[in-house]
């Protein structure tokens, strides 16, 4: 009985899952054909094929963009994706669009009109032209001379990557935490999730900030723990996000790991940080110094660091090996070139896989290790 | 350095910050807190029942022992009742077989003196009788004898006969 009812269980919500997707699928192609007509002057039939053009693409892909692209017919110009609300805070407050009204440009060439202010993005940034200009002036180096930058929260692929990484978040442990109701033991998806909750809490939280006052921080390790594994995960996908690989979002989380540790530190250990005890007194206030530059830049500036730089380097890495199956089409061929290209992209994909658990893990390690620093207390004295 | 500072975008900081800080309140809400209590409840539920089990096994073991012992003891005490019941079944063996001995000697002698008694009592009656019986004979016979002066004779010779042959 129980099993004929979990088959339709898993029947209907794979029913379920089928439909959403079908939905997506049909609401990105509503969104392509939205944006057919609004091709201008952006290359049509521009391949990328050239080693100057990939090397473009990748730093484009790297950074943040403001719609949600997914593939682009060259043959056509046609960009199929669909466009993320911006939201910007001009000389004239605040401006919200959809980003479809940049016409994919990120160029600077297409400039919006909004109560007043003329907006352009120039490489992922938005702009706000000076008042007077009706086009951006660029110098040697093309940046900008008549356009500054405008505080940008802008839902960007980043944020729905986030958001997306929070809901999955909330759906699974939520669904986890409700099972504890129904009896001890998780069922289902519980059943992977607990074990990984245990292990964050046995191997990395305990260990490092002791017994006592591990608790108290739980929230933010495993939330940070998940989060970072998540994004870096959802990074390996071709939807091609690159959330942990934004300097501000690991400054962001560096910046929460420095708060939290800073404010909990036990009275020991700004007595260590600030005067050391079986120092001679004149060492003390360098110590001093040395101990609270390491503590309020140089760790944070480590954590942040790491993951950033990890994160943005297996993706480029990736993205090269797949690039070579063009660039190396001239000397090999397109068999060989594109065997090389798989054989390789999918050994690095095997590591990245490994390197986005590891970079969750060794941020959520460090974090506790530092929080354990702060909150240890000497029985000595 | 440039790139990097280039690349910091304060509205995704922002973003982020802002992200990051109500998924935590909500995580702790609506997962971390009842996952980790539950969590805890179970380990200390299964941490108790083994203390409680095994609790129950040093119990056990402790009844165990106390019937061992109580099953020893209960041995030694029916050995040694054992014992004194066959200590006193020989003593009183030994004291009845004592006792019928003296009684048995005490018999014998009273029917040792009864018999010498009536020993003594048969021969002084058979005494006096024999000498009432030889007077009596010695009257009849000296009456006989002494009836005619030639019997006398004769009796006086056959006497001094007998007294020579004596």
């Amino acid at each position: 009985m129980s099993l004929v009812s979990k088959g339709m269980m898993v029947a209907k919500k794979s029913i379920k899952f089928i439909a959403v997707l079908v939905l997506m699928m049909t609401s990105i192609s509503a969104l392509a054909n939205g944006g057919e007509h609004d091709q201008e002057g952006h290359g049509k039939g521009d391949k990328i094929d050239t080693p100057e053009k990939i090397n473009a693409y990748i730093k484009h892909h790297l950074q943040d963009s403001h719609d949600f692209h997914l593939y682009t017919n060259h043959e056509t110009g046609v960009h199929y994706g669909f466009p993320l609300p911006v939201i910007v805070w001009t000389s004239e407050g605040l401006k919200v669009f959809m980003s479809s009204e940049f016409h994919h440009d990120d160029n600077g060439h297409v400039i919006v009109e909004k109560g007043g202010v003329q907006l352009t993005k120039i490489h992922s940034k938005i702009y706000e032209l000076e008042a007077g200009a009706h086009q951006v002036q660029f110098d040697d180096h093309h940046h900008p001379t008549n356009a500054h930058k405008v505080l940008d929260f802008s839902i960007t692929k980043s944020v729905v990557g986030m958001l997306l990484a929070g809901l999955l978040m909330i759906l699974g442990f939520g669904a986890l935490a409700k099972g504890y109701k129904k009896g001890a033991i998780p069922t289902g998806m519980g059943r992977v999730l607990e074990p990984l909750v245990i292990y964050v809490r046995d191997e990395i939280a305990r260990p490092n900030i002791g017994e006592k006052k591990y608790r108290k921080f739980m929230s933010f390790l495993l939330t940070v723990f998940f989060f970072i594994w998540i994004l870096n995960l959802l990074g390996l996908t071709p939807l091609g996000f690159n959330v942990t690989g934004q300097i501000a979002v690991t400054v962001c989380l560096a910046i929460f790991t420095a708060i939290i540790y800073l404010t909990s530190g036990s009275k020991d250990f700004w007595v260590h940080t600030l005067w050391m005890p079986g120092v001679p007194v004149v060492l003390r206030p360098i110590l001093a110094v040395i101990e609270l530059i390491g503590f309020v830049l140089i760790k944070p500036f480590s954590l942040l660091i790491r993951l950033f730089a990890n994160m943005t380097a297996g993706h480029f890495v990736v993205m090269s090996l797949i690039a070579l199956m063009i660039t190396m089409k001239e000397a090999f061929g397109p068999v060989a070139s594109t065997g090389m290209s798989f054989v390789l992209a999918l050994f690095i994909s095997v590591i990245e896989i490994l390197v986005a658990f590891l970079q969750a893990f060794i941020f959520t390690m460090l974090s506790s290790l530092f929080i354990g620093m702060a909150v240890e207390e000497h029985d000595h004295h | 350095m440039d790139q990097l500072l280039n690349d910091f975008s304060p509205g995704l900081f922002f973003m982020q910050a802002i992200i990051l800080l109500v998924l935590i309140l909500l995580m702790r809400k609506f997962a971390w807190k009842p996952i980790l209590d539950s969590l805890q409840n179970r380990e200390e539920g299964i941490q108790n029942a083994l203390d409680s089990a095994e609790k129950a096994k040093l119990e056990m073991q402790n009844l165990q022992a106390d019937n061992e012992r109580l099953l020893q003891e209960a041995r030694v005490e029916r050995e040694t009742m054992l014992k004194e019941a066959r200590d006193i079944k020989n003593k009183m063996i030994e004291e009845a077989k004592s006792e019928a001995e003296t009684q048995a000697n005490k018999l014998i002698e009273q029917a040792q003196t009864a018999i010498e008694g009536e020993k003594k009592a048969a021969m002084a009656e058979l005494k006096s009788h024999v000498a009432g019986l030889s007077l009596e004979i010695a009257e009849k016979i000296l009456n006989e004898e002494l009836a005619g002066k030639d019997k006398q004779l004769n009796l006086v010779e056959s006497m001094i006969g007998d007294a020579k042959l004596n």
